[in-house]
């Protein structure tokens, strides 16, 4: 067991550099086999779980989805309710939540448990008594903003961003001081430098993402008061270069041909100082993006050798299906592979840094484009990856789909959506809609692979015991030999599964996995919202993707905790 | 070549024609239904007391061809579609299906969009001058086969995304238990 794994799991990604790798080995590829239920906790939601629970010495924190209600649990006392805490989110806000009502976890620091509210709240709240310490808003409804993600926090500041990309919002990060909730600093993504605090510590690699105020002057005028760039998704930290990493969703209204110019910042990855939110460097992936495909997606933390030297670099497996390897402290790219079945785009330039687009499968206002891979949902969506150092591999729950797009007119109403496009999904080549992956970042492609039906829109963890584990859209939670892919264990949960599992070791010394289980999200509000697949539209496109998927699973939201006998 | 254009362009015209005085028989000069009488309408089967019948409020437009028309144009232009998708709902809940929430009829439909429902759907008060929301409910009502087949929509120039409004099975309109598309308040 390394000497830095103490057992717990203080934040979702389990550490500031998103690895989600457990040090913990009492559970490994022998004895994975023989996991029982030890306990179970019902959220008392029935909607999308997309939560970690995490764990501080002898209590767990569970957020639900909307009504975000965050519990402490006895881990002493197979998990009883210590006390619940209730931040009353208004109840108009699952309107605008395009993606069901989820939440992606609370964090833990200095005696603090952080949550947001799906109406745009940031909450403090006494890790021991559930007292509320204080409240910050940040997202107005009315204009479409929610808040969805996970906070980090860093050097006493609680990072935030807004969702929204639907309602033509304005994406922005913002970091709340710890112990007042006042706002130290807040960076938008579109607009101008001094709105996106880009100043003199700004130096992009590219000279595509150069120049003054790029993000007013790639937009038609005044489209990027619309333009998006929300703040959905994983915030990382390296505490050796002291900056924050984080990618932006779409740019504002779906339909690109509404929006001519590369739109920046939308579908991009910053670079940014913790303390002051300066922005040092940023690489868009995107520019100009044709597909919603957003970049929220994690970036991992790791050094890797690279050409016999040891490169610091982030891994950001793409929406756009290409998994970037980037050297942390400049943004240069160093390497961007295809990993899925690909027709959107042919490959990224590593001289400029630009995507290069197939023109084939450029979307029109009122015109079918089809057979579109990866669809909008893209290679892979929120759901997180992790690595293990011991294995090398990044593991990734992910998808396989293509569709077809028809971009329409697009009114804005605030508060109401903002997309003018028609969109269905359909399974990609093989027609398994989803895919476990481990990944050799070092060589390019893929160690192993395994095929699942549903997309898989759970998260993944891996651990010291070479067990990784995740879980399927039907419900089951399934371990797997994070060297070979070996199924060695499944069982079938109550609803689908959409969670991230997390791992620790209890107050008896023992070691314990954790998932919720509780189907919804984007695709799973099929079921969660009791929606109606005859329309291929239904849930943004995912109505003609998951026909089958009300048939093979119902609501749900309950906590399995599991553990050796 | 030029002949053949116009003669395509005739046999167009006159089929256009044709449509059109069809869809004049099918309903014009349609009554606006009366507004005032909106708030008629019980949502429950419970009631407290004798229980007395209230009059339906019929909205002539879902008779008319070029009202629901309008109507599905208007579901789009309003953002309805970014909610409730083709009528298979994505945040809001399904509207082509059997199951109602806050009432199926005409007048309860009316009040749903101008007066908003409290699990996230708009009030659009003040947006829409109150033909145009009839037009909206009657629309509404088409996607889950409510408005005659002759009336309904047909296939369109759009992304196919499943039968059109006019081929839709006409539902039986169920009263939902429970909020489709929220969490119940707690
Ligand atoms: C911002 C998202 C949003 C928009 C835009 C929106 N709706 Fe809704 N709608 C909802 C939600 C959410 C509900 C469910 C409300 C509840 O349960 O309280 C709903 C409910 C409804 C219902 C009631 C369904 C039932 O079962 O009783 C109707 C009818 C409806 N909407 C029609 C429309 C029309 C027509 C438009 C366009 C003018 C529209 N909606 C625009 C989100 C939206």
């Amino acid at each position: 067991m390394p000497a830095s794994e103490d057992g717990q799991w203080t934040m979702p990604a389990k550490n500031v550099q998103n690895t989600r790798f457990s040090g913990l080995n009492q559970i490994n590829t022998s004895n994975v086999g023989q996991l029982k239920v030890a306990w179970t906790f019902s959220t008392g939601v029935d909607r999308g779980q997309e939560a970690a629970p995490i764990v501080v010495g002898d209590t767990m924190y569970v957020v639900s989805p909307y009504p975000n209600i965050l519990y402490a649990l006895d881990l002493k006392n197979n998990g009883a309710q210590k006390w619940k805490y209730d931040p009353h989110p208004q109840q108009a806000s699952p309107g605008v939540a395009c993606c069901d009502t989820v939440n992606r976890g609370a964090v833990f620091d200095n005696g603090k448990v952080f949550i947001n509210t799906l109406d745009g709240n940031t909450c403090a709240v006494d890790a021991a008594t559930g007292k509320e310490l204080w409240k910050t808003k940040l997202g107005d409804i009315n204009q479409g903003e929610t808040i969805t993600m996970a906070p980090l926090v860093v050097k006493g500041k609680v990072i935030v961003g807004n969702a929204g990309g639907e309602f033509g919002v304005r994406g922005w990060i913002a970091a709340l001081d710890e112990d007042t909730g006042k706002v130290a600093w807040k960076a938008y993504s579109a607009g101008p430098d001094t709105d996106a605090l880009i100043g003199p510590d700004f130096h992009p690699f590219y000279a595509m993402d150069q120049g003054k105020d790029l993000g007013v002057t790639s937009w038609p005028p005044d489209q990027w008061k619309l333009g998006g760039g929300t703040v959905w998704g994983w915030v990382s930290y390296d505490p050796d270069t002291d900056l924050l990493y984080y990618g932006t969703g779409n740019p504002g209204v779906w339909n690109p041909e509404l929006r001519p110019g590369d739109n920046k910042w939308g579908s991009t990855i910053f670079a940014r100082k913790p303390d002051t939110g300066a922005a040092v460097w940023a690489y868009q992936l995107n520019p100009h993006d044709l597909y919603d495909h957003d970049e929220v997606n994690e970036n991992l933390v790791i050094d890797l050798p690279i050409n016999g030297e040891t490169r610091k670099v982030i891994i950001h497996p793409g929406r756009n299906g290409f998994m970037y390897v980037m050297d942390r402290t400049t943004g240069q790219v160093l390497s961007a592979t295809s990993y899925v079945y690909e027709t959107a785009a042919k490959g990224v330039d590593l001289q400029s840094g630009r995507l290069i687009p197939n023109k084939d499968k450029e979307p029109k206002t009122n015109q079918v484009v089809r057979e579109i891979c990866p669809a909008s949902p893209g290679a892979k969506d929120w759901q997180p990856t992790a690595y293990s150092p011991q294995t090398g591999l990044v593991y990734i729950p992910h998808q396989n789909l293509c569709m077809d797009y028809e971009g329409v007119d697009a009114n804005y109403i605030a508060g109401t959506p903002y997309v003018g496009a028609n969109t269905k999904f359909y399974a990609g080549p093989g027609g398994n809609r989803g895919f476990f992956t481990a990944w050799d970042p070092i060589h390019n492609a893929p160690a192993w692979q395994i095929k699942e039906n549903f997309p898989v829109w759970s998260g993944t963890v891996v651990t010291a015991g070479d067990v990784a584990f995740y879980g399927t859209m039907d419900g089951w939670f399934k371990a797997v030999n994070a060297k070979s892919g070996e199924l060695l264990w499944q069982f079938k949960t109550g609803s689908g599964i959409i969670g991230q599992p997390v791992t620790y070791k209890g107050p008896d010394g023992k070691q314990y996995v954790a998932i919720l289980s509780g189907i919804g999200g984007w695709p799973g509000a099929l079921v969660s919202g009791d929606l109606d697949p005859d329309d291929d539209t239904a849930a943004g496109g995912w109505g003609a993707g998951l026909r089958d998927l009300k048939d093979a699973t119902t609501k749900g939201g309950t906590l399995y905790v599991f553990s050796l006998p | 070549m030029r002949l053949r254009l116009l003669i395509a362009a005739i046999v167009l015209l006159t089929g256009i024609s044709l449509i059109a005085c069809e869809r004049e028989e099918r309903g014009f000069r349609v009554q606006t239904p009366d507004t005032n009488r909106v708030n008629n309408k019980q949502l429950v089967d419970l009631q407290a007391g004798q229980p007395s019948k209230t009059p339906d409020t019929p909205n002539d437009y879902e008779n008319n061809a070029q009202a629901l028309a309008d109507g599905k144009q208007l579901f789009q232009q309003m953002n309805c579609t970014g909610c409730h998708a083709h009528g298979g709902g994505s945040i809001g809940p399904a509207l082509m299906d059997d199951k109602w929430i806050y009432g199926n009829r005409p007048e309860q439909i009316f009040s749903t969009i101008v007066e908003g429902r409290p699990n996230g759907m708009p009030s659009f008060r003040g947006k829409l001058p109150d033909y145009k929301v009839w037009q909206l409910a009657a629309y509404v009502r088409s996607l889950s086969g409510q408005a005659p087949s002759h009336a309904a929509p047909g296939r369109d120039d759009d992304l196919q995304v499943g039968k059109p409004e006019n081929s839709q099975d006409k539902k039986k309109p169920q009263n939902s238990t429970a909020s489709k598309s929220a969490e119940a308040p707690q």
